[in-house]
């Protein structure tokens, strides 16, 4: 598939937009100020979501999904979060948090268990490598698994889990040999609840609040051999992977938000009468909405190139960073701009401008800091550069 | 009563949340840019086809649809919602400009039979020339029983049980199959397209006719004179009393 297709989306993702959009603006959006005031998990949502078969976009209909590519993907969890943000954020991370590494790294027995039954939205995964002690330096996981006859046994504290409490199943990250540094750090499959795993306490977050978050403290679990995901010291590949494509969900889940604030900002300015006509008419406010515009339209061609690139089995690391960031960046700019051009009404919870502010701000932090992203795009670049001269 | 086969007429239609604007030289509305989507009482109409099937009370739900090249999406929609296949009638440009409710009907009537439906299902109207015309010529042309504003279907022996939306309030027929309803709005919710659909919808056959196929001429038999929007509504006057109003309306003229 090339980038001329851009210009207009295949029938098929046309299709899948539309439904997305539709159930969003009926169904999402009207609840998605009570789900955040609340603090509520949305479960009966999630279930929906699981029916609609958005919940496993990209897993093969051979095992149950519904077998659509990234870009299909991306359309429909942009306009899921543009209805509301938590929403999207759950998504993101059963699809590619939880679903990406089972479905590449995952044998037939581990598919069954940890796989099946987290496509339809009963049950939802989650995913663990921050700690405590570490976020961005993924390699110095403390966490332990050490082997004791049919066991693996898994100690340390994992942290910031989204669905950490609603979750059934978690894809974990510990050392099983720390001589080897990163290279000694393996992946496992834990089911929720199991012996040995306590929940520390829901994290009281700035945003997307409809989510759970919190950490995941092993003690002595227990969990069988066979558990294991892929190899011992193939941890930090699968976690890497994974995030790549994740990063491609919350560059949309950003996507979302940004257009959420710029409709929010439109809707406003039409309406609002200041100095004998509607602000939208006024410089001031044109060149914010042009800029706010401007950065959305350009961090969605990036994430739609990343998709692609994905979608093609090319190299897509550098893409999926930048879009990220840009798409990231997006989602505050706008929010805060949206903010601006709705003055007052901006700051109270009668209008959603300060929810998406909130919203905005945890995606230029998860799946990797604006600050790590901007050496993934370096590396990446000094590397084709070496390879070329 | 089982294994009836349903072919469901579909309309694409101006988008029901898109401002209407009329166009400058008043011959109609502009079209050209703006969102189109099914006409939301064909939705009922498929959707109550789908769960007939759904329920074993259908064994077949054949989607139609006359107009331009972008009606495939409209097919294409209901058969992501579960219908089994689809007759897209193409018509040009211009075509489209002149079709009317007789055209629709006798295209319905021919492939009703060539089908060998039992039911034919439209939408009571459409929501771009509110005719509500299309199902009754059909059942004319075919002289098939029709049931029309349905608002319930229920089997009944040797065809339906229909409570039907009217001025008073419900009212409750029976009709032998093969038959001719129009869906209202009560009748149901329609579904979102689930994506595992979506992906099936892609291999479901999609047959391309020309109103020739089935010796239908597209004639105009009327000619729009002019489009325009309705008179600004004017801001009302407050009163003091009754007896005021009734000065008021007597001298208007209005009683």
């Amino acid at each position: 598939r090339r980038i001329s297709s851009l210009a207009e989306l295949p029938e098929t993702h046309q299709l899948l937009k539309q439904t997305c959009q539709g159930f969003s603006d009926n169904e999402i959006a009207p609840v998605a100020a009570q789900l955040d005031k609340e603090h509520t998990y949305p479960k009966n949502l999630v279930k929906k979501l699981g029916e609609l078969g958005l919940l496993c976009i990209d897993i093969s209909e051979s095992d149950g999904g519904t077998g659509l590519d990234y870009l299909a993907y991306s359309i429909a969890l942009e306009e899921i979060s543009r209805g509301c943000a938590s929403l999207g954020c759950i998504m993101s991370v059963n699809n590619s948090l939880y679903l990406g590494p089972i479905k590449h790294f995952a044998n037939a027995d581990q598919k069954e268990t940890f796989l099946k039954p987290f496509l339809n939205g009963d049950q939802v995964g989650c995913f663990a490598l921050s700690e405590p002690g570490n976020g961005s330096d993924a390699g110095a996981a403390s966490t332990t698994a050490t082997l004791d006859g049919d066991s693996w046994v898994l100690n340390g504290t994992k942290s910031w889990i989204t669905n950490g409490y609603e979750a059934s199943a978690t894809v974990v990250f510990a050392t099983t040999d720390k001589s080897l540094k990163h290279k000694g750090i393996s992946a496992f499959l834990v089911p929720k609840p199991t012996p040995g795993l306590t929940l520390g306490k829901k994290e009281d977050k700035l945003g997307i609040r409809a989510t759970s978050t919190c950490n995941l403290i092993f003690d002595e679990c227990r969990i069988p051999k066979e558990n294991l995901l892929g190899e011992t010291g193939l941890g930090f590949k699968i976690a890497m992977q994974t995030l790549d494509a994740g990063r491609i969900g919350i560059a949309s889940q950003a996507l979302g938000i940004g257009q959420a604030a710029i409709d929010c900002a439109i809707d406003y300015a039409t309406k609002r009468k200041a100095f004998g006509a509607p602000i939208s008419k006024m410089q001031a406010i044109q060149t914010k909405l042009a800029d706010m515009e401007l950065k959305l339209e350009s961090a969605r061609l990036l994430t739609y190139k990343a998709a692609l690139l994905k979608d093609s089995g090319k190299p897509y690391t550098k893409h999926a960073a930048m879009a990220k960031l840009a798409a990231s960046e997006t989602a505050t700019y706008n929010s805060h701009q949206c903010i601006q051009i709705l003055g007052g009404m901006g700051y109270v919870t009668d209008m959603p401008a300060e929810r998406h502010y909130r919203d905005a701000r945890i995606t230029e932090i998860y799946e990797g800091t604006s600050e790590i992203q901007r050496l993934v795009i370096a590396g990446s670049l000094l590397k084709e550069y070496s390879m070329k001269n | 009563m089982a294994s009836l086969r349903v072919l469901v007429g579909c309309k694409r239609v101006i988008d029901y949340a898109v401002k209407i604007r009329v166009k400058p030289d008043k011959s109609g509305v502009v079209t050209e840019g703006v969102k189109h989507s099914m006409n939301p009482f064909d939705e009922i109409a498929v959707e109550e086809a789908i769960r007939m099937k759904e329920k074993k009370l259908a064994s077949e739900v054949i989607a139609f649809s006359c107009g331009p090249t972008a009606s495939q999406e409209t097919l294409r929609t209901a058969m992501a919602m579960g219908a089994d296949r689809s007759i897209h009638v193409e018509v040009d440009a211009n075509q489209a400009e002149i079709i009317q409710p007789i055209h629709i009907a006798k295209l319905l009537s021919k492939i009703a039979q060539e089908e060998k439906a039992d039911i034919v299902m439209v939408g009571k109207q459409a929501i771009d020339d509110d005719c509500n015309q299309t199902a009754q010529m059909t059942a004319a042309l075919l002289d098939w029983p029709q049931a029309t504003f349905a608002s319930k279907l229920e089997p009944a022996e040797g065809g339906l049980k229909v409570t039907r939306e009217i001025d008073g309030g419900l009212e409750t027929i029976q009709v032998k199959t093969p038959t001719v309803i129009s869906s209202d709005l009560r009748l149901n919710e329609p579904r979102y397209a689930t994506l595992p659909n979506i992906m099936k919808a892609k291999k479901k056959p999609l047959a391309k006719k020309k109103p020739e196929d089935y010796g239908v001429e597209i004639k105009a038999h009327q000619e729009i004179k002019k489009v325009e929007d309705p008179p600004t509504r004017e801001a009302g006057q407050k009163l003091e009393t009754v007896e005021e109003l009734v000065t008021k309306l007597k001298d208007g003229g209005f009683i």
